[in-house]
């Protein structure tokens, strides 16, 4: 893996338009048992995200996720915008001073940017969050020693869906109990096209 | 005499508002600033707005931030982080009563540290 400032670029691209093409299915997930407004929040944030990047010229990955990550944090609103913003704001840090990026340290990124998440949300497994999306695809890339882009998106579906299950008992979610049983949750189906995403972007599917 | 300010951050504008128009009726002399909603002023809340309204409450004796329901606590939390200021609170009190509270308790020229914990015992 040789992850570079163009890869990040397209990764975000690629995340943004996949956002932009489900905006009102995220929305949709986000009615049953949220305000509603995730869909027309992330896909705010990474449309600004994407304008920012494709207006300067950058030559490391690490920039990239920086800008990323800062105009998530302001754009977005909602908790998502601190929780995406802190995301791509520890990917960058671990990324500094490493270009190319190789999967060793990619790994190391998704770790922190993981425990970074969870420390800013107060969030552990199993409580119908994101980090329900992102700690099993933490545990895929800990386990492999390549970039499997297949397997990347079959851990990453298989744990979206299985928030479907879940009672959210962290985020707005949690106001909704029982309720919010049935559902996927929208900040894990939002993660899940991050990892297609980078799937695409990394793996040429 | 600079006074602790107070912060008000709610998902609502109106809400933020209404409780400043509440406290205003009363004290008068302590710094406090609004920050409802998102940059659009919708519902929701911006880390960008709570930045703005700490800069103006705090007057050199630091500010105390109320919030209400799900992202208000961790937009401030991070607003908080990113301030210039060490002498900021977030008080887990109701937000109407809380910050109600805390103005009267400011408005006696008590710390940021002193009303943070008046506040608190009262609830």
């Amino acid at each position: 893996m040789e992850f570079q400032a163009q890869d990040a670029i397209q990764w975000i691209g690629l995340t943004n338009e996949k956002i932009q093409a489900n905006k009102e299915y995220l929305t949709s997930l986000d009615q049953v048992i949220g305000d509603s407004d995730h869909g027309i929040n992330m896909s705010r944030g990474f449309q600004e995200a994407v304008n920012k990047i494709s207006g300067e010229s950058y030559d490391t990955a690490s920039d990239v996720l920086k800008d990323v990550a800062m105009t998530l944090m302001s754009k977005v609103g909602g908790a998502s915008g601190p929780l995406f913003g802190t995301l791509f704001l520890k990917l960058s840090t671990t990324f500094k001073g490493n270009d190319p990026v190789d999967y060793a340290t990619f790994t190391s990124g998704l770790e922190e940017a993981l425990s970074g998440v969870m420390q800013r949300g107060k969030a552990t497994k199993g409580e119908k969050t994101l980090v329900d999306v992102w700690a099993p695809v933490v545990e895929h890339f800990k386990q492999e020693n390549a970039f499997q882009a297949d397997k990347i998106l079959e851990v990453a579906k298989t744990a979206m869906e299985n928030t479907k299950d879940l009672m959210a008992t962290k985020g707005r979610a949690a106001y909704f109990k029982e309720k919010s049983i049935g559902h996927i949750d929208p900040g894990s189906a939002s993660s899940y096209y991050i990892f297609e995403a980078l799937a695409e972007a990394e793996g040429g599917y | 005499m600079a006074y602790a300010g107070i912060v008000l951050i709610s998902h609502s504008s109106k809400i933020a508002e209404g409780i400043k128009d509440l406290i205003t009726q009363v004290v008068k002399e302590v710094p406090i600033e609004a920050a409802g909603g998102t940059e659009e002023d919708d519902i929701g809340t911006s880390i960008d707005k709570i930045q703005e309204a700490i800069g103006r409450a705090d007057t050199g004796k630091g500010v105390l931030l109320f919030y209400d329901i799900g992202s208000a606590k961790m937009n401030a939390e991070m607003a908080m982080e990113m301030a210039d200021s060490e002498n900021i609170q977030l008080v887990e009190a109701p937000l109407v009563e809380g910050s109600y509270t805390a103005a009267v308790e400011s408005g006696m020229g008590k710390s940021v540290q002193e009303v943070h914990d008046a506040v608190v015992k009262s609830f």
